[in-house]
């Protein structure tokens, strides 16, 4: 009879990917590699967002884009079409949440992976699992759309605690909503004091340049 | 909300320290849950027990959830009290000035094994 015993492990269930993703960090910061993670609800605008600041920053950066869903290539095709970036999409084959060593398979499989200034993660349409996963971003950017509600951020209080800046977009829209941008800003402050906020709006592209700007003093700062 | 894809990871996990510790067979896994961060044990244990029995080395394997209740620390008064009933705004003082001590742990204790 083979003898029972007990292993104590006492370790957090999200350890190994913490590791992975500081890893991985690591090595893009050795390759001067900007990575982002873009993050939000379906349907908040990610893709037209991104189309926006990929059209700022492309003449000026190397940029590379990761479009992660369950499944299609629909986003990767339409930022490709629309910026001339590469653009690749991951499937998650079902699951809610990119992790870090999916976003390094994701990142081994572009075209020139070692020379790219900027990578940006569109990850999977959810307010909730991402936020739990870091995937060796060096920066969380999350988005939130007017028709959302300004509450979102009391409802999924981690996503908001880890977004290093949060853009509230479609404020085209902002008439037609019960939405209360400044309770809005006050609902992100109240999760995360140190969050940088815009508005701004994916289709007449309000609000991009200055997002562009902003992320353009992240990627140098990254770089020295 | 994402039970199945936590589950995912603990087994891999699992998987790695039984390969490294020469296990033949995983018995029970006991795991320490803060109950604020939202993950639902039932739901976790019903994708446990379908994720177990494709694992060779971990079929039937028993998921023991322990609870870690949650409570949150106030910076104004110095004291104390439960998060699940009063939230980010201490119960004694009204202050926001306050931070979680305990509730949002996701553990591996420890696994029983032949």
């Amino acid at each position: 009879m083979d003898k029972i015993k007990i292993i104590e492990v006492k370790e957090s269930v999200f350890a190994s990917n913490d590791r992975r993703a500081e890893e991985l960090r690591q090595q893009l910061k050795e390759k001067g590699t900007f990575l982002l993670n873009v993050m939000s609800s379906p349907g908040s605008g990610k893709t037209t967002v991104l189309t926006g600041i990929i059209n700022e920053l492309k003449n000026e950066f190397r940029i590379a884009v990761m479009e992660a869903d369950i499944d299609s290539d629909v986003d990767a095709r339409t930022v490709s079409k629309n910026t001339g970036v590469e653009a690749i999409q991951l499937h998650t084959g079902g699951m809610c949440h990119l992790d870090a060593d999916m976003t390094r398979q994701g990142i081994e499989a572009l075209n020139d992976k070692d020379n790219y200034d900027l990578i940006i993660l569109e990850n999977v349409g959810n307010l909730v699992c991402p936020a739990e996963f870091d995937t060796g971003a060096v920066r969380n950017m999350c988005i939130l759309s007017v028709p959302e509600g300004d509450d979102k951020p009391l409802k999924y209080p981690l996503m908001f605690e880890i977004a290093n800046f949060v853009l509230i977009n479609k404020i085209d829209v902002l008439d037609y909503f019960d939405f209360d941008i400044d309770k809005c800003k006050e609902n992100i402050r109240y999760r995360n004091p140190m969050a940088d906020i815009f508005e701004v709006c994916g289709k007449d592209l309000r609000g991009i340049k200055e997002v562009s700007d902003y992320l353009r003093g992240l990627i140098y700062d990254w770089r020295n | 909300m994402h039970e199945l894809g936590v589950v995912f990871h603990v087994i891999d996990e699992i998987e790695d320290i039984a390969t490294k510790n020469d296990v033949k067979h995983v018995n029970s896994v006991t795991l320490q849950i803060g109950t604020v961060t939202g993950i639902v044990p039932s739901y976790l244990t019903d994708c446990w027990n379908w994720a177990v029995s494709k694992h060779e080395n971990m079929t039937d394997c028993r998921l023991i959830i322990e609870k870690i209740e949650a409570i949150t620390h106030c910076e104004n008064c110095n004291q104390n009290y439960n998060t699940i009933i009063y939230g980010k705004i201490c119960p004694h003082c009204q202050s926001k000035d306050t931070y979680l001590l305990q509730g949002n742990e996701f553990m591996i204790k420890e696994m029983e094994v032949i």
